[in-house]
């Protein structure tokens, strides 16, 4: 009762502090995020006071298994779940405003116009629907290669509710027009330090369980997650580094300012792609390819050298964004080298995922979730091929502001980001519910074929249209004078934009057939149809291992 | 740990083990060491070469002597080298008399044409067709005059862009409070009629002559002289319907277009009017009297 009245109080003084600052605020955006803030307070009071458990109840709505189970599963399930929610949204708005680039009239103003609605897309895909991915198959992971459960499980459910409330304070944020303007970094200040304590909350969580091991050695895709979570850290703090004009406001100015202010984004813009979107996604990789294909990892040296090539060679590459800026030439020298280092660095991990293939590529054929792992792969190395090749400055002065660096993302970011979270969920869903099978294996082939036409149709139209644009911007006539102006390339451009959105609406489609098959999946139905092939969960192996009782032996 | 072998690789295992995950202890693929040690001699090389390492107060400048700026500089002087003599054949050529020389006529087009591209286009459109307050440039209707001197003017000293001292400028007056609504249809049913569009009404016409005939014409032909629009050609600024030109009696829009003296260079002005002037419509010598029905003709 102690602790019931301890918690309403806390509660309590968050919504009296909340109610506070929208009555004291002369900021509409800020009093609306002060009101979700005070919204969340009311029903945390309600839940403590009517001792009503949501946990149960969403226990009952989404079918969780009952009973403590051997791992600590809860928050990966809602993970699943965040993950499929948030991706569709993201993709949802993706699509949107591909249309907007073809059809500007789409621009409704002011809250759905593109400025607003493309940092909404970016963040969704990036940080809900990647965000929510990592979370749950590093919970997921770190469990079952430690052979312990989660540490402190309170604050890993703290991690993946306080994770919610960022993403919405940042969605709605923007759609009210609230933003620090640095790229995937646009949340102001109040959101960055919430985040912050959150991301540190799940370090600790990350950090705690891997101290708990039950077995030697931690696992290659720890390595690869704990890099991805320090350095997140880092790189959030440092970039979000600002000053409030105000404790009652959302507006914040940067501590950097010019040039610097440039450099400070692009280390933090690149790393973020370089530490969510590869090594985050690489230790999903290294868990789930040899799983699922039931094959030993490659090269256990490769992954080492690799690991460490990639995370020391990545930091430095960031000044790639800023070539022939007043970024001064020895930096973007140092960041353009830096990249085309990191070309074998990043393609090991290609290697180590396909070559675990090794003894087990029939299953390629039969297989669908290994087919998607297969193209993930692929897709991954053509993007890591790409990228230190767009780095190179005579290859960038065409590329640089042109549509082909919205194929190069969309390859990496569909292709291999997508792909393999897919396949990650594929794999989770059946173990995580206790089903004996997913509802169809043969909707994964659906998926499987329209998100690749889908990227195919991206990706191939991004890269005619943004070469298109280079030569376009760079022509000249006989007489010496530029031939095109900036708004004969954007009409050159329409037939490009229109078969770009057909891709991403492809992809989207693929995304809903798996958002069906999951659903029924977790409802406990299965489809009747002709088998495929599919990598069995082995439930008796699938549990923690007791305390070691004696110094494990190297 | 019966079986140090993988069976279908023939590579050893390393002896972990986690959920179920082993490892092999295959060695690194040699392409991929040969390609990372390439990729790093490359950068090696590169480094020297080219400006990279920071020191305390400057970078080393790399043995070539490369800068981005020098570079840029070396491409900028390379065109301005390749357009001197062309340009300073135009700086030396005054306007009027440069249709007598097509070759430089045509460079002059063409410089315009691209200087129209950068500072334009965006009030009046990539076809320099104007849209809805903002003039078509291929039509013959010249509010300011449509003669190669006249453009020129237009261009240095902008329209209504009160820094410039010798910029054009004149203003309607609204007529809210003047007129009722019948009066302010009969007036707009009488500038429609000027161009056919309408039936003649006498009390519009009374209107006309006694309120509008000074600046626009008695026939609605226009003043350039005081940048009075012409109203009998059926083109429009601010839109042909009778409820538009109402609302432009009453409360009249006034454009504005920047003076681009001091901005852009005299011959990039010169090129600028000699590329409009070349769109279509324009006069030939000094401002032209009244076309009406000329201009009648080619509106439609």
């Amino acid at each position: 009762m102690e602790t019931v009245v301890k918690r309403l109080g806390v509660w309590a003084c968050v919504l009296m502090a909340s109610i506070a600052a929208i009555a004291l605020t002369p900021d509409k955006g800020f009093a609306i995020h002060m009101g979700i803030v005070g919204l969340v307070a009311v029903i945390l009071i309600i839940a403590t006071a009517t001792s009503y458990d949501p946990l149960a109840r969403a226990q009952g709505i989404f079918r969780m298994p009952p009973g403590a189970g051997r791992y600590d599963d809860d928050p990966i399930r809602w993970g699943v779940i965040a993950t499929m929610f948030w991706g569709i949204a993201g993709l949802l708005a993706g699509v949107f405003i591909a249309a907007q680039m073809a059809f500007p009239e789409l621009n409704i103003e002011p809250w759905l116009n593109f400025g607003r609605l493309r940092p909404l897309h970016t963040s969704a895909v990036i940080f809900a629907f990647g965000g929510n991915a990592l979370l749950a198959t590093s919970f997921y992971v770190v469990q079952r290669t430690c052979r312990t459960t989660l540490a402190l499980p309170g604050v890993a459910r703290f991690v993946f509710w306080g994770y919610q409330l960022f993403i919405v304070l940042a969605a709605t944020g923007y759609l009210l027009g609230i933003s620090q303007g640095k790229e995937y970094a646009e949340p102001e200040w109040y959101v960055d330090l919430w985040l912050t304590v959150v991301w540190l909350a799940y370090l600790a969580v990350f950090v705690g369980t891997i101290l708990n091991r039950r077995e030697p050695h931690i696992y290659v895709a720890n390595w690869f997650y704990l890099a991805f979570i320090i350095t997140v850290a880092m790189l959030h703090v440092v970039n979000n580094l600002s000053l409030p004009v105000s404790l009652l406001g959302t507006k914040s100015y940067s501590a950097f300012a010019g040039v610097q202010d440039a450099l400070t984004q692009w280390w933090y813009g690149h790393n973020a792609v370089g530490f969510f979107l590869t090594a985050g996604f690489l230790a999903m990789m290294y868990y789930f390819v040899p799983k699922q294909a039931g094959r030993p990892v490659y090269s256990y040296r490769l992954s080492i050298i690799h690991f460490w090539s990639l995370i020391f060679l990545y930091i430095w590459a960031g000044p790639h964004h800023l070539h022939y800026t007043a970024l001064p030439d020895w930096a973007q020298t140092l960041g353009m080298v830096f990249s085309v280092m990191l070309w074998m660095p990043s393609w090991g991990g290609m290697i180590n995922g396909l070559m675990t293939l090794n003894g087990a590529w029939d299953k390629v054929r039969t297989d669908p979730i290994i087919r998607m792992m297969v193209l993930a792969l692929a897709f991954y190395g053509m993007s890591t091929f790409e990228g230190p090749m767009l780095s190179i400055k005579a290859v960038n002065s065409l590329s640089h502001y042109t549509d082909w660096t919205i194929g190069h993302v969309h390859s990496g970011a569909l292709g291999w980001n997508g792909m393999i979270t897919f396949a990650c969920i594929y794999y989770l869903t059946p173990r995580l519910w206790q089903r004996e099978r997913l509802y169809s294996l043969r909707m994964i082939n659906w998926h499987f074929w329209l998100a690749t036409l889908g990227i195919v149709f991206y990706a191939s139209s991004m890269w005619v249209a943004g070469i298109t644009q280079g030569l376009m911007w760079r022509e000249y006539g006989a007489d010496g004078y530029l031939v095109n102006s900036f708004v004969d390339t954007v009409a050159a451009l329409h037939p490009m934009y229109v078969l770009r959105m057909g891709g991403g609406l492809m992809y989207l489609a693929g995304a809903l057939i798996m958002v069906f098959n999951i659903a029924m999946t977790i409802a406990g139905r299965s489809r009747d149809e002709a088998p495929l092939g599919e990598t069995r969960h082995d439930d008796a192996a699938d549990r923690p291992l007791p305390p070691l009782t004696a110094e494990p032996a190297e | 740990m019966t079986n140090r072998i993988d069976e279908p690789t023939g590579t050893e295992f390393v002896g972990h083990e986690w959920d179920g995950i082993k490892e092999l202890n295959t060695p690194l693929p040699r392409w991929w060491l040969y390609t990372f040690y390439a990729t790093i001699l490359f950068a090696a090389v590169y480094v020297v070469l080219y400006p990279a390492w920071p020191l305390i107060d400057r970078a080393t400048a790399g043995t070539l002597g490369w800068s981005s700026r020098g570079d840029l500089a070396a491409e900028l002087r390379a065109a301005d080298a390749a357009r001197a003599g062309v340009v300073a054949k135009i700086a030396a050529t005054p306007i009027e008399a440069l249709p007598s020389d097509p070759a430089l006529m045509q460079a002059a087009v063409a410089g315009g044409a691209a200087a129209f591209k950068v500072n334009c286009v965006q009030c009046h459109g990539a076809g320099a067709a104007g849209s809805p307050g903002y003039p078509n440039l291929n039509d013959d209707d010249w509010i300011w005059g449509g003669t190669l001197t006249d453009i020129e003017y237009t261009l240095t000293h902008g329209i209504r862009w009160d820094s410039a001292a010798e910029t054009r400028s004149n203003f309607m007056p609204a007529f809210q409070g003047s007129f009722d609504a019948m009066q302010v249809s009969a007036l707009a049913g009488h500038v429609l009629s000027l161009s056919g569009k309408a039936k003649p009404s006498a009390a519009g016409a009374q209107m006309f002559a006694d309120n509008c005939a000074a600046c626009h014409g008695a026939g609605g032909e226009g003043l350039p002289a005081v940048g009075g629009p012409a109203l009998n050609d059926a083109i429009w600024l601010y839109g042909g319907s009778a409820a538009e030109i109402g609302k432009q009696i009453l409360a009249p829009r006034h454009g504005v277009m920047p003076a681009w003296q001091g901005r852009l260079d005299p011959v990039t002005i010169k090129m600028l009017a000699a590329y409009v002037h070349a769109r279509g419509g324009g006069q030939a010598s000094a401002p032209a009297a009244a076309q009406p029905e000329a201009a009648q003709v080619a509106a439609k």
